[in-house]
């Protein structure tokens, strides 16, 4: 198939920015979008310019490393899907399609469509933690964990950071990524000693990093490559309530 | 590079894990009443106190359907609620000061809020379709401006009397009666507009606000989202009937 692509190029995180328009031709419907990306790259490489850069890694929907703004949609328009699990077959022939990088404040662009997500290891930093002796691996079933918390923590650990939630968010707000990384520790055993103090740094580091407030949209949960859900935004709510109460 | 001293705040400095935050200019640390969360708690609990003000203000309005004399009399005992605890007018005078302070608060929660999201995303999307979100959800900043502007001409309007084309003095009753006249159809049409604007706010609001002070499951999710929309459909039929009723001769 043939398409053209629409992508944001910028040399630095000085440079202004600007979309320039590319034909990409005999793609094959079974490639994954970075898979087009890198046709792309290799045509502009031939032809002595510079290859667009982006961010990538495992390319299995796992690492959280690639994410851009397709046609406006955070990781393309599939659901639950990042953008290297997204394939050329779910865009027509003749299309032409738009690629944007995460636009946040806390999430500057360094080079094209790669943006610098450090503001997201300062959020872990203030909180995404427990406090646990080191040492070998404690036994299995040392810390019964009731069944549904299990799934319900297992469920929002899914996260794998990618920032789709804040450039989607109207507001570039990150409380879907924060609320999942903490009820992923609140939920269990192991989190509670720091349970209080945790949502209460975090949404902290939030705030610091420049992200903006949540108004409960839930554009967030629809971009999400995992499918993270909003009430748990609800439940770092709760949290944060609870943790003032006992103040 | 590595080292920037031009915003040494002490917290930054005295916590290590924050290190890479203190790094980025111009950002101010935000402690307890204006973290965002804190914040959003302020407009969920100002919001909700001003639905409670809405539902009885609209059951006070429904009293027209009784009568002029009825309604007249309602917005009369209105000055006298709490007597001979308090003198005459009082209560009304507190319970206005008790709306003024949940409005302001509400307002200026929002517009930090606001601001802050805005400088959020310095820069636009070249191609953003639009947000996913229900339009109710999608227009809370601007409905929220078109409903004070709407409380402003309702007080002048209404309370004051000031742009009722009824004489000073009149009754409730007869100021409502004149407002609504089919010559004034503009007035009728603005009205429908601004409850419709309250409905739509209250919409995405009500349910905004429960989830903002902790609602978190699936269920009551549903049970949330439903119930909003109902007690705002309620509550713009409630409000609309009065209009209709004037326009269509049922009360005069």
């Amino acid at each position: 198939m043939d398409i053209q692509v629409r992508v944001w190029r910028q040399q630095g995180p000085a440079d202004k920015g600007r979309m320039v328009t590319y034909d990409v031709k005999d793609i094959s419907p079974d490639a994954s979008f970075l898979e087009m990306l890198d046709v792309l790259n290799e045509k502009l490489i031939l032809d002595g310019d510079d290859p667009v850069a982006f961010d990538h890694d495992c390319r299995e929907g796992i690492c959280g490393s690639c994410g851009v703004m397709i046609d406006g949609v955070a990781h393309g328009p599939e659901r639950a899907t990042t953008a290297c699990q997204l394939h050329m077959r779910h865009f027509k022939d003749g299309d032409t399609i738009d690629v944007e990088p995460w636009r946040a404040a806390p999430f500057p662009v360094i080079k094209d469509l790669v943006v610098d997500r450090s503001a997201f290891d300062a959020i872990i930093q203030a909180g995404g933690y427990i406090t646990a002796p080191t040492g070998t691996a404690p036994d299995a079933h040392a810390t019964p964990v009731p069944k549904p918390d299990a799934d319900a923590a297992f469920e929002a650990a899914t996260c794998i950071g990618c920032g789709a939630c804040v450039a989607a968010c109207p507001n570039g707000s990150s409380m879907l990524f924060t609320a999942a990384k903490v009820a992923h520790l609140n939920l269990l055993p192991q989190g509670q000693p720091e349970r209080d103090t945790r949502v209460v740094d975090m949404l902290q580091a939030q705030d610091d990093a420049g992200f903006g407030g949540c108004t409960n949209m839930g554009e967030c949960t629809t971009v999400c490559p995992k499918g993270i859900p909003l009430t748990l935004i609800g439940r770092l709510n709760n949290d944060y309530r609870r943790a003032f109460g006992k103040k | 590079m590595a080292v920037d001293i031009s915003t040494p705040t002490p917290r930054a400095t005295a916590e290590p894990a924050r290190k890479t935050l203190a790094k980025k200019p111009a950002l101010k640390p935000r402690r307890g009443a204006r973290s965002s969360l804190a914040l959003k708690i302020l407009m969920a609990v100002t919001g909700l106190l001003l639905v409670g003000f809405l539902y009885a203000h609209m059951i006070g309005n429904l009293k027209i359907f009784f009568g002029a004399e009825s309604f007249d009399h309602y917005a009369h005992w209105l000055r006298t609620i709490a007597e001979p605890l308090l003198p005459s007018g009082w209560f009304l005078w507190i319970m206005r000061f008790g709306l003024v302070v949940a409005v302001v608060g509400h307002i200026v929660a929002a517009t930090i809020l606001t601001r802050r999201a805005r400088k959020a995303r310095p820069v636009k999307y070249v191609h953003r379709p639009k947000v996913q979100g229900s339009y109710a959800a999608r227009t809370m900043r601007w409905g929220g401006v078109i409903i004070v502007l709407f409380v402003v001409y309702h007080l002048l309007d209404l309370t004051t009397g000031t742009l009722n084309p009824a004489p000073a003095g009149s009754e409730p009753s007869a100021r409502v009666i004149a407002d609504f006249k089919a010559e004034q159809w503009y007035v009728t049409l603005f009205y429908v507009l601004s409850i419709v604007a309250v409905g739509l706010h209250l919409r995405h609001g009500l349910f905004s606000a429960v989830r903002t002070l902790g609602q978190r499951t699936a269920r009551g999710e549903r049970i949330a989202r439903g119930a909003a929309l109902l007690l705002s459909v309620v509550l713009v039929v409630g409000y609309l009937s009065v209009p209709f009723a004037v326009l269509t001769g049922l009360v005069d």
